[in-house]
């Protein structure tokens, strides 16, 4: 038993990643440890009256950053509301459906870019969750013990290059290697299969929606596969070890044991994933292709909502136009707040299952 | 604690010092705000200006939209735009136009087998590319205009700007003018909605595609398609001859325009008259108001571009491949100068 509290209290110290990670998302907040407590009590003890002071003090101050938070972010929807109110005017709830993006005619529609932020995310999910799976899971299972330390920076140090060295990678490397070998087979193979086949259709450029979403999810595999890998680790091995004893096999113990344990982190970790790639500007806008026009295919250049900002808002002459950006700006807002929404909901719904199992 | 105290001394005097030289070079210094196309020369020359008489630039290259609204929102002293405003705009803001240097648009592209300045382009074959009605390299109309050449049978992928530019202006401009499909269907301004292609953010975004798409083909500013040593087209200009960019087709073209017959210099330098002049010209400019709350500081602004148009100056645009404006053009500006812009009581400031 004793040896079950000490790995319970070794789960609660997370790595600085992880307090960064928690900071940047709500979701995952649960998973910080609440270390409060600890700090008051390794505090030098000098007088009575002092101590109420300081306490007081922090608490103000600590008062105080949060409130902050919340300001700024009512700020930030306010004035984002307020930027575009000439467009709500205009077009009304057809912005969201419109495909068309015309700066001459003046007539603006965000369903490009909405649709190229899902399907970029969807793309960079769909390749990055089942990798960083298995990254988490060789890391915490499998890997010998002098190869877990290296492989565990590696992974962290992907997570701190700029996204902007992401996009000239995918630009100068990445996007000519698809263009010569990946999307000629796409074509070939599965263009010729039917109703699929509209996905993978056009000429093979290497830049598209496709190539941004596979650097997405090499951008989103360290968020992710860090979360999973700590999340990972603080299951208690007592339950591991009783699974391995009555003859399962690692798959069963993952599948059994370890997922169900830490499935709140690992949902916590994929929508860290999913915020980040939502947002992604600058990787992004150079290999998307940047036009304003809705295809089936995925290998077609397309538009996302980060992106557009990005390259259009410094020149963005006229009011409206203008407007109809700061739209943007407000519908992305939006697709993340209902994102993490949606997160916290399965939380719950997750939580209130295991309720009732047990 | 003693010893430290000089120390802190001096640091203070220092900073005094630092802060008055602060205070006494801002007194001295102009601001300006807007294109970026034209940036590393303005750089230039407030560097050169500066070295000469003391007086600084503070030039933000924010865009050409960030110019405009700058100077009517009077935060800077000049703003620069690389799409001319209309002359009504112009009056309705009390606002003055005049242009600085010459630049215009190439058309590059990456086709094998092709040298540079061998393919031969004309202005609505460019604009039915840019619409996506031509989408072979060995079209019927490219290949008729280029016999000696072995056109290859691969789709030609468009390029362009991303985001809004003078660039695209220019561009978007020449193809309205010598393609009325192009005029209905797209029109011109800083940023379009394209017909077809990808876009690329800035001049490095639209090259960057160029030399990686096989089969592309792009427009990027002169300056930046001379100094990357990229495969261009000739065009064919409106007298119906195939000229390359250079310098000297630049200068043709502004050489060819009759600025004197266009009210507050809205002229854009496309397809301009003239047997060697490049069809894809265009000058950026410059916007003051006509009446300066500052007479002094708007003094030390035409100072500057007056010495910017002097040869000294001009010799600075060449080395960075702009070219200077013709000297019938900008002793014209400067009548412009004497005449409009004023101080409060109406006395000409220049």
């Amino acid at each position: 038993m004793a040896r079950l509290a000490d790995d319970y209290a070794e789960g609660d110290v997370h790595t600085p990643v992880m307090q960064i990670i928690a900071s940047t998302i709500p979701v995952t907040i649960e998973l910080l440890p609440r270390t409060a407590s600890a700090v008051t009590s390794r505090m030098p003890k000098p007088k009575q009256r002092s101590t109420q002071f300081q306490d007081a003090l922090f608490r103000w101050f600590t008062r105080s950053f949060a409130f902050l938070v919340l300001a700024i972010l009512l700020g930030i929807i306010v004035s984002l509301i307020y930027g575009s109110l000439p467009a709500m005017q205009k077009f009304g709830f057809g912005f969201l459906v419109n495909a068309e993006w015309n700066p001459v005619t003046e007539k603006f529609g965000a369903l490009v870019p909405i649709v190229g932020t899902l399907v970029t995310s969807f793309i960079a999910l769909l390749i990055g969750v089942p990798v960083s799976f298995g990254i988490a899971l060789f890391l915490t299972e499998m890997s010998p013990l002098w190869l877990k330390r290296p492989l565990g920076t590696a992974i962290e140090l992907l997570a701190a290059i700029p996204s902007i060295i992401y996009g000239m990678w995918g630009l100068f490397v990445l996007a000519p290697l698809f263009a010569d070998y990946l999307q000629p087979w796409l074509i070939a193979t599965l263009g010729a299969v039917p109703l699929l086949g509209a996905m993978f259709k056009g000429p093979p450029q290497g830049i598209g929606v496709l190539t941004a979403g596979f650097v997405l999810a090499i951008m989103v595999i360290p968020f992710i596969a860090s979360v999973m890998r700590d999340v990972f680790e603080i299951v208690p091995p007592v339950l591991k070890e009783s699974a391995y004893g009555i003859g399962c096999t690692t798959w069963e113990v993952v599948r059994n044991v370890v997922l169900p344990y830490t499935k709140v982190g690992v949902i916590g970790g994929i929508m860290l994933g999913l915020g980040r790639a939502l947002g992604e500007t600058m990787a992004v806008t150079f290999l998307i292709g940047n036009a304003h026009r809705l295809t089936a295919s995925i290998l077609a250049p397309g538009n996302s909502i980060a992106s557009a900002l990005a390259n259009e808002f410094t020149e963005a002459v006229g009011d409206l136009y203008t407007s109809a950006l700061i739209e943007l700006g407000l519908i992305l807002f939006v697709i993340t707040f209902i994102v993490l929404g949606l997160a916290k909901l399965l939380l719950l719904q997750l939580a209130r299952g295991e309720g009732r199992k047990t | 604690m003693r010893d430290t105290r000089p120390k802190i001394h001096m640091l203070a005097a220092v900073v005094a010092a630092g802060l008055l030289a602060a205070v006494s070079a801002q007194a001295m210094d102009i601001t300006g705000a807007g294109a970026t196309f034209p940036y590393p020369i303005y750089a230039k020359w407030a560097e050169a200006y500066r070295a000469k008489t003391g007086v600084g630039l503070n030039y933000q290259s924010i865009g050409s939209g960030g110019g405009i609204k700058q100077i009517q929102n009077k935060t800077v002293d000049f703003g620069a735009s690389d799409m001319p405003m209309k002359p009504e705009e112009l009056d309705k803001d009390g606002l003055l136009q005049f242009p600085t240097v010459i630049g215009g648009d190439v058309p590059v592209m990456n086709l094998e087998g092709v040298g540079a300045g061998q393919l031969k382009l004309t202005g609505p074959m460019l604009a039915d590319i840019y619409l996506g009605k031509i989408t072979k390299w060995n079209d019927a109309a490219i290949a008729k205009l280029n016999p000696t050449l072995k056109m290859p049978d691969s789709e030609i992928t468009v390029v362009h700007r991303s985001d809004g530019s003078g660039t695209t202006f220019i561009w978007v401009n020449y193809l309205s003018k010598v393609s009325p499909e192009w005029k209905k269907k797209v029109g011109e301004g800083t940023s379009v909605a394209w017909p077809a292609g990808v876009g690329g953010k800035g001049n490095e975004g639209v090259a960057s595609y160029v030399q990686r798409v096989k089969g592309s083909i792009g427009y990027v500013e002169y300056a930046y398609a001379l100094q990357n040593k990229m495969n261009y087209a000739q065009m064919q200009n409106r007298d119906g001859v195939f000229v390359s960019p250079s310098a000297d087709s630049f200068k043709a073209a502004a050489a060819g325009a009759d600025w004197s017959k266009a009210p507050g210099y809205y002229l854009v330098l496309t397809d301009q008259p003239g047997k060697n002049s490049w069809p894809i010209s265009g000058a950026t400019f410059i916007l003051m108001y006509k009446s300066q709350a500052k007479p002094e500081t708007a003094k030390e602004v035409l100072k500057f571009f007056d010495w910017a148009y002097s040869p000294e100056g001009d010799k600075l645009a060449g080395a960075l491949d702009y070219v200077p404006l013709p000297d019938t053009v900008t002793n014209q500006i400067r009548t412009t100068w004497k005449s409009l812009i004023k101080d409060a009581s109406g006395k000409p400031v220049f």
